[in-house]
């Protein structure tokens, strides 16, 4: 169990300059983000764009301001768990919080902040009448293991470049291919979608175009999928594995879970302190909402200050908190 | 005089509206069907990330720009796009949009 004074939920830019705010009033923050590397969105979507709006900062690339948030929380030794998403959240009778990761990783806390961005990447799944039925039972939507396919009969629908790229690397190991898409062409890179074409001419695997998947048939496992043509002709397909690979979208996920006051995806709260309705938990930066949000990192920062201030009471609650400023205090490291 | 952009706009449960959106207007199609309190989340804020500002258009296609990149490869990794999908927030309003007739899809 690792245990900390606050339990960051999301090392984006706000999570990161929270450790800053919390570190200046001596607590320490342990961060954890399902995404493997720091930086939330900025290092994963858009790592070379640059942000305009960084006070001091004319113009700086999504990557470069990441790098330097976490050389200016350096001095406060936080910690991390990487590409491990929060599944739970349990309060003990003293108030404080375990933070639950999916790989069962448990944060001790007394005080949670879900800096959580726009949710976590998850993969978006077709609207399929009981395909939930057969998630873990022959229907996946990543590839975690391309051994599991071997030698069996697998079905992947999609058109973006993952669906491509599993198809032509699947075609060596599994017994059977099909790639289902929903149009004639791909706009993902033009070799993999070359190398699809070239391995569907040389039957190595089947290729439906203009074609949706639309049902999924079997008795427990997975057995078969219905795909319908453009002439609305629908025909069934014998398979071990579907991977429906249509792309990840951003979902609040269990967060939705946690008793706090949901606003269209949002987390509501109070902007004296960016406190959520339930005691010891905060939300910063895009993931909360409030009248007047905006989503803009130099807000996160903001909210990330209000929120050290506050948050000091349950971390240190026999100390009187006194504000200064790092020009006149300078930054004490622990 | 300032002139108005008619948008005629079908919700996810079949009820249809035209919006009457001022021309001078700086908004992409995606903000002004938020403004409008249309049930969608956008969640990204118009960064075509997360597709929940999908939308197909049912008249007057040939008065958009074509799609872009970002545009188009998040529409090639959705399960139920068209042939006339389109991303709300990639959609600028200009007034010879007038006329044009769109239906809110997606809300996943």
């Amino acid at each position: 169990m690792i245990t900390t004074d606050i339990c960051i939920i999301g090392a984006g830019p706000v999570g990161l300059f929270a450790v800053f705010e919390a570190g200046l009033l001596k607590m320490r923050c342990h961060l954890i983000d399902a995404l493997p590397q720091v930086g939330g969105q900025l290092s994963e979507i858009y790592p070379h764009k640059p942000i305009y709006d960084i006070p001091g900062y004319p113009s700086i690339n999504a990557q470069e301001l990441v790098d330097n948030l976490m050389e200016q929380i350096k001095p406060f030794h936080p910690s991390f768990t990487l590409g491990e998403r929060v599944e739970a959240l349990e309060r003990r009778a003293d108030g404080s919080y375990d933070v639950i990761g999916s790989e069962k990783t448990v944060i001790h806390a007394q005080v949670v902040v879900i800096a959580g961005g726009l949710g976590s990447f998850e993969p978006r799944k077709p609207e399929i009448p009981g395909l939930a039925d057969f998630e873990g039972r022959g229907v996946s939507y990543m590839v975690k293991n391309p051994e599991l396919y071997r030698d069996k009969r697998i079905v992947i629908a999609g058109g973006g470049d993952s669906a491509l790229d599993w198809t032509v690397f699947l075609s060596d190991i599994a017994r059977e291919v099909t790639l289902i898409h929903r149009s004639d062409s791909f706009r993902g890179a033009p070799d993999s979608a070359e190398k699809v074409f070239a391995l569907a001419e040389s039957g190595k695997i089947h290729l439906l175009l203009q074609s949706n998947l639309t049902s999924v048939h079997g008795n427990g496992t997975l057995k078969q999928v219905g795909v319908t043509d453009k002439h609305k002709q629908e025909q069934r397909i014998e398979t071990d594995a579907l991977i429906p690979l249509f792309g990840l979208s951003p979902k609040l996920g269990p967060i939705a879970q946690w008793g706090l006051n949901i606003d269209k995806s949002a987390i509501a709260v109070d902007t004296t302190d960016y406190s959520t309705g339930v005691e010891r938990i905060y939300a910063i930066g895009d993931i909360n909402t409030y009248p007047g949000k905006l989503k803009l990192i130099l807000c996160g920062f903001h909210e990330a200050a209000l929120m050290a201030q506050s948050a000091f009471k349950y971390v240190h609650p026999a100390e009187k908190l006194s504000f200064k400023y790092t020009t006149v205090n300078g930054i004490h490291t622990f | 005089m300032e002139e108005t952009i008619h948008i005629t706009v079908e919700d996810q449960h079949g009820g249809i509206r035209q919006l009457e959106i001022p021309e001078g207007i700086n908004l992409s199609l995606m903000e002004v069907l938020k403004a409008s309190e249309y049930d969608i989340l956008a969640t990204c804020g118009g960064m075509a990330l997360c597709a929940t500002c999908h939308i197909e258009v049912l008249e007057g296609g040939e008065k958009l720009d074509p799609l872009n990149d970002a545009e188009l490869d998040m529409l090639d990794t959705l399960p139920d796009a068209s042939d006339v999908s389109r991303l709300a927030c990639q959609i600028r309003l200009n007034p010879a949009l007038d006329g044009l007739k769109i239906r809110v899809f997606g809300n996943n």
